[in-house]
């Protein structure tokens, strides 16, 4: 007989209990994917193929609303609208985290203070920081313009002219910087003090140090950056929503400012069509997953991994 | 560092903080400002008055609101902490076939775009009858959240394993393990899940703004939309009312700052969350 024979049954061995303990520690998760996730997106899919308006029953049109995407105006209008928004407001932002990160990170004294401060505005919700756009950019009386009015410019109309409307919402988008600063700072600590000290016995001037040194080092972390908040540049919605767009029974708009989540949020639910929205969902899907693939193909030759490659 | 240098790098640090403080600044003094008074940029207001606050405690349900957001806020917040903490230990102690897959696809789920999901989801709860009501915008966190387990897991794997072994061979049960020895141990994460899911259920429009139809309903973003839509843009032109009602939104997340600001910063430095 082979010496399995002494051997107790699968379901009383360790390994079985060990197991059913882990199944029934994670059932929640499994059950809410089920359900939350991997249905919806079946569903998600299929009604892509429909014409759906909650009330009738879906009825199955083929590929015909995703032909119907290339011919839609407002589809090339509120691409349009989002690359221009992610193009201009995601190097901003990191241009400006990285150097508030720096001169945090020089600072000797206070720097919890200063790091308080420019962290504060992140906890505004969104529809708050919409409002606060409106306030400040308003091109007659806001507080932007009285301030450019000292140095004498005249400046733009931000909140209603469709060529100051998505400049405005790159700079308000500065005002939120406060996770990234937090994150680099975090990075510049970890950058190893001996390598400075070797630097400066080499003559290298603050410049150099920075860009020879602590910027490489930190790749890693800005490259996270730059794609994480590219993909939430693609998914902006609250702000310009709030500002620019009215709900319910006040419909006043800027299709300056019509991102491609709000366009999909408009068509799902202002006018209900269902299956389309669906697939409007999806070609995102699709776009952010190239965007998001480009950007590594092409940024990995600029990140440097301590201990090469991972 | 030279003392020029030190002196410039004060500098620049002075100026960009009042740059991110002052809007805050702005927005609280102006809603303490008469309507034709709301855009003179004084710091201290010329005439200051607070009929602002009773003017939109008597335009908007705002105790109702509040109560509304709060009610949602510590069911997503307590519900996706307590599931979220199970299945990172499910993941983190136990060893099972498959686990690493099943994890892959935990991680796989937060690449997907909320987009894809959010209308057959809304036909989910469409179809048990629960739109218009507060539930759909708290239950899914039942479930947890592939972030918060990702972040939880993480903590559970730095525990050391030697007090779950002696606990075992003492006799306690896997329920026991987990809640009397590894929930305590992992405090901190804890914390910081508490302290994020807090955050994002009270500054959420999108999902108040597909779920709650009745004013009644409302939270306290989607009826601060609602004010903009009726006294801003809408028509009626009262700034300094939509103003008022955006600090009143706002301070509770400044409160919330200032009661866990350490671990605020560590959870986001340690995760790299964007929020």
């Amino acid at each position: 007989m082979p010496a399995t024979h002494s051997k107790a049954p699968f379901w009383r061995s360790m390994r079985w209990r060990d197991t059913r303990a882990a199944l029934l520690f994670i059932s929640p998760w499994i059950i809410g994917f089920l359900i939350f996730t991997a249905w919806p997106v079946i569903n998600s899919a299929y009604l892509s193929l429909t014409d759906y308006d909650v009330i009738n029953d879906p009825s199955f049109v083929g590929f015909d609303n995703y032909v119907q995407l290339f011919q839609d105006p407002k589809v090339g209008l509120a691409l349009r609208n989002t690359f221009l928004f992610t193009v201009m407001s995601v190097p901003t932002q990191l241009v400006v985290s990285l150097a508030l990160a720096l001169l945090l990170n020089s600072a000797t004294k206070a720097t919890g203070f200063f790091r308080t401060a420019f962290f504060l505005p992140k906890m505004t919700p969104p529809v708050a920081i919409g409002i606060l756009l409106l306030m400040l950019f308003n091109g007659q009386n806001g507080l932007i313009n009285a301030f450019l009015g000292v140095f004498g410019i005249d400046g733009p109309a931000w909140t209603t002219d469709p060529a100051w409307v998505k400049p405005g919402l790159v700079l308000m988008s500065l005002w939120t910087v406060g996770s990234s600063i937090v994150i680099i700072l975090a990075a510049l600590r970890g950058v190893p003090q001996e390598l400075y000290d070797s630097a400066l016995v080499d003559g290298a001037g603050w410049w150099r140090r920075t860009f020879r040194i602590t910027v490489p080092l930190i790749s890693p972390t800005l490259f996270f950056l730059f794609i994480v908040d590219s993909i939430n540049a693609l998914q902006s919605f609250t702000e310009a929503y709030t500002a620019f767009f009215g709900s319910g029974n006040t419909t006043y708009s800027n299709d300056a400012a019509l991102f491609y989540a709000i366009y999909l949020f408009q068509q799902a639910f202002e006018f209900l069509h269902m299956g389309y929205a669906s697939a409007l969902a999806w070609l995102l899907f699709i776009v952010i997953m190239a965007i998001t693939g480009v950007q590594m193909l092409v940024t990995r030759r600029f990140v440097h991994y301590e201990g090469g490659q991972p | 560092m030279s003392r020029v240098r030190k002196i410039l790098t004060w500098a620049a640090l002075g100026v960009f903080t009042v740059a991110f403080i002052y809007p805050f600044v702005w927005l609280l003094s102006a809603s303490f400002k008469p309507r034709g008074e709301v855009f003179d940029h004084r710091l201290i207001p010329e005439t200051f008055i607070l009929d602002n606050y009773v003017k939109v405690w008597q335009e908007a349900p705002l105790a109702l609101w509040m109560f509304n957001t709060l009610l949602v806020t510590v069911l997503a917040a307590v519900a996706v902490t307590i599931t979220s903490a199970m299945v990172a230990w499910g993941f983190a102690y136990f060893r099972f076939p498959g686990r690493g897959a099943l994890f892959g696809v935990v991680l796989a789920t937060m690449m997907l775009p909320g987009a894809v999901t959010m209308i057959p989801v809304f036909l989910i709860w469409n179809s048990l009858g629960m739109v218009g009501t507060l539930t759909p915008l708290w239950a899914q966190n039942l479930f947890g959240s592939a972030f918060y387990i990702f972040l939880l897991r993480q903590f559970f794997l730095g525990l050391p394993r030697e007090p779950f072994e002696a606990a075992k061979i003492d006799g306690a049960n896997n329920w026991k393990i987990f809640t009397r020895i590894a929930l305590p141990l992992c405090k901190p994460a804890v914390v910081v899940t508490l302290l994020f899911e807090f955050q994002a259920a009270w500054t959420d429009l999108m999902r108040p703004l597909i779920y709650l139809r009745d004013s009644s309903t409302f939270t306290v973003p989607r009826g601060l939309k609602a004010l903009l839509d009726q006294f801003g843009f809408g028509g009626e032109w009262h700034w300094e009312i939509v103003m008022t009602a955006s600090v009143i939104t706002t301070i509770p997340m400044i409160i919330l700052f200032f009661l866990g600001q350490k671990h605020f910063i560590k959870g986001i430095a340690t995760t790299g969350s964007k929020g």
